[in-house]
């Protein structure tokens, strides 16, 4: 953006394709909806969540998109915090996104409650050692930076906040990610869990998946409003990606290596990585061969790299790899017996020393989706009445700034 | 020789052998009927008091059906065990009987295994709304009202002593209603103890069992512990429990 300044106008496409899109989004949320009816009703029997798999699917969804939002508010904040010029005009919308991705990701989180209707308690009644308490104080404060990042981006009378939310935007962001990754890093009990590695691991998948998710959304947004798009600032973007996702695999391999060799984790490390359980194959084949390798030579091999169509298709990989390793993570990490006697057999009528399986059921899918429909339903709407995006990133000059 | 001697002398035999001299409630330490001695009832107008502290010791030795007639007795002091709808990994249960076989030795026990009453329960720490809680007098539940189902006690509780209920339930018992919702573990039947009663487990299995204040050095269980010590399981995770074992 040289020297003319950059104009933001709302979406103007209107009839079948907006609406369609529109009404797309709020089946998905309908689905949530009543899916939360129906288990508010009966009650949680109807999952395939029990006593010994407490959190499942709808937990997947509600953290992959809290750390989704966490990731997408990257692109805002690199402009900002680094004073990167050409991310600056995508700030508005890297801020929308970071928005609607939170509130999907928490209506899972809330809904899936078994008893949501005393959300005010958990709002009113905190009980400061715990880390999920920390965590709600955490969401509700990047909810609040992030929409007086946006407002300092849109209203010229607010101009002046728009460095110091940016800045607390950032910092915030990370010990969000922080805090989301801690939820499994403080439970001494789990072998799959009880790591300080949870923490940083999840800033980078954060990193990697809210980059990939914007980079799709932005594409799809501006194709779709027949706007320029700037290929070449698409294109940088793609050794960033690259970057992340070999920074996510070379955490999980610390991870998974030093595990490896504290005794009491190991047994869990061999369940995890060597093909004993379906888990593992998940975790090979689905998140580090489809969700990183693969994506990884889309964005740098010689003979796809320059193309507009890998670094969308290794986006989109990044996605469902980076959906896969929560999973994994979630619930392969319960579906591991606790150790109650080490070295020794234990049987029970309550399922010690055995490997649980877990089964959704279409309630629980249709929860996760409700929470992904909010955030399309948000990102819909958004660009439709404020000045979110860019008309034009035609004049947007890469080389004007580094990475 | 004294007999103490004898019993030194056989103990060093034992070691020596590399077998551990399995210690067991010696009569002198058994009450067979008045046992609520050992429970004294609090006043309705006073506070738990942490002067207290209860505990329980279980000589996995005595129950002979390795502890199945305790669980009986919470499953009918509490009414759980039979939600109709709840598949059977569903299904809560406060306490259930665990068979413990080693690796190497094939040496095995069973022993009855409910929460364990932890003085530093990881249970509480993380609960976002103070729900899980722990008592003055060291008796860890869950408050009924506060609890908003989200299950983190569970995934932190080392002994997978919590349950989620997963339906709507009928017909509760008074003193001990139980919620769709919301997550339940073994009290120690909090609602007796008040009352100067001793748990319905420890009344199932008197033979094997010892209830009572683990802070007062001169009660049966604290005099029992001293003479023959008591295991905690996984005491490597330094949560310093109140329900302690005897040969397992
Ligand atoms: S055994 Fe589990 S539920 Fe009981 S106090 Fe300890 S951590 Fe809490
Ligand atoms: S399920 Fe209930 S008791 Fe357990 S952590 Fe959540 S609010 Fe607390």
């Amino acid at each position: 953006m040289s020297n003319k300044a950059m104009v933001y106008s709302e979406v103007r496409q209107a009839g079948w394709g907006y609406y369609g899109l529109l009404a797309a989004s709020a089946v998905l949320v309908g689905l949530g909806l009543i899916a939360f009816f129906y288990l508010e009703h009966t009650g949680h029997h109807a999952t395939g969540m029990n006593n010994q798999i407490v959190w499942g699917l709808p937990h997947v969804f509600a953290i992959f998109l809290i750390v989704a939002a966490s990731g997408a508010l990257n692109i805002g904040s690199i402009g900002t915090v680094f004073n990167n010029k050409p991310y600056k005009p995508l700030g508005r919308l890297s801020g929308l996104l970071a928005i609607a991705c939170l509130i999907g990701g928490l209506m899972v989180l809330v809904l899936d409650l078994g008893h949501p209707d005393r959300l005010i308690i958990a709002m009113t009644h905190y009980n400061f050692k715990s880390i999920f308490a920390w965590n709600i104080i955490l969401y509700n404060g990047f909810l609040a930076l992030a929409v007086l990042y946006v407002w300092s981006m849109m209203d010229y009378k607010m101009q002046r906040f728009y460095k110091p939310a940016g800045f607390a935007a950032f910092f915030w962001r990370l010990v969000l990610t922080t805090g989301t990754g801690s939820i499994f890093g403080f439970l001494v009990a789990r072998e799959a869990y009880d790591s300080a590695i949870f923490g940083p691991l999840f800033i980078l998948v954060s990193f990697s998946l809210g980059l990939a998710l914007f980079i799709l959304i932005t594409f799809g947004l501006f194709t779709w409003t027949h706007r320029a798009l700037n290929d070449d600032l698409l294109m940088r973007k793609r050794y960033l990606l690259a970057l992340f996702i070999g920074a996510v695999l070379f955490f999980e391999a610390i991870f998974h290596v030093t595990a490896l060799y504290a005794a009491e984790h190991s047994h869990f490390e061999r369940f995890m990585l060597s093909g004993q359980s379906g888990y593992s194959l998940w975790f090979w084949i689905g998140h580090v061969l489809i969700g990183s390798i693969v994506p990884l030579f889309l964005l740098l091999l010689p003979m796809c790299r320059g193309q507009v169509r890998s670094l969308l298709m290794a986006s989109a990989l990044v996605l469902i790899g980076s959906f896969i390793q929560l999973y994994v993570i979630i619930i392969g990490g319960q579906a591991y017996p606790l150790t109650l006697f080490p070295n020794a057999e234990v049987e029970s009528t309550f399922f010690d020393g055995v490997i649980n399986s877990y089964v959704p059921s279409l309630w629980e899918l249709m929860l996760g989706i409700g929470g992904v429909g909010v955030t399309l339903v948000m990102i819909v709407i958004g660009v439709k009445v404020l000045r979110f995006l860019p008309v034009s990133l035609a004049q947007a000059n890469p080389d004007e700034d580094t990475d | 020789m004294t007999s103490n001697q004898v019993n030194e002398y056989r103990r060093r035999f034992m070691a020596g052998l590399g077998l551990a001299a399995g210690a067991t409630l010696a009569p002198n330490f058994i009450l067979r009927s008045a046992q609520a001695a050992d429970v004294v009832a609090r006043p309705d107008n006073e506070p738990a008091s942490s002067a207290k502290r209860w505990g329980m010791l279980i000589d996995a030795n005595r129950l002979t059906d390795g502890g199945a007639s305790m669980v009986e007795a919470c499953k009918r002091e509490h009414g759980w065990g039979n939600d109709p709808q709840a598949s059977a990994e569903q299904q809560p249960q406060w306490m259930r009987v665990v068979k413990v076989t080693d690796k190497h030795t094939k040496h095995s026990f069973t022993l009855p295994v409910m929460c364990q009453h932890c003085e530093n329960p990881p249970c509480v720490d993380v609960c976002p709304t103070g729900a899980s809680m722990k008592r003055a007098d060291g008796i860890v539940y869950v408050n009924k009202h506060t609890c908003i189902g989200c299950r983190y006690c569970m995934m932190a509780c080392p002994y997978k002593a919590r349950s989620f209920v997963h339906e709507p339930l009928k017909d509760q018992k008074p003193h001990s209603p139980r919620g769709m919702g919301t997550v339940e573990s073994c009290n120690l039947c909090v609602h007796r103890i008040d009352k100067g009663q001793l748990p319905a487990c420890v009344e199932a299995a008197p033979h094997a069992v010892i209830f009572g204040d683990l802070n007062d050095p001169e009660s049966r269980i604290s005099q029992a512990l001293k003479a023959l010590g008591g295991t905690q399981i996984r005491a490597d995770l330094g949560l310093n429990t109140g329900v302690r074992y005897l040969n397992i």
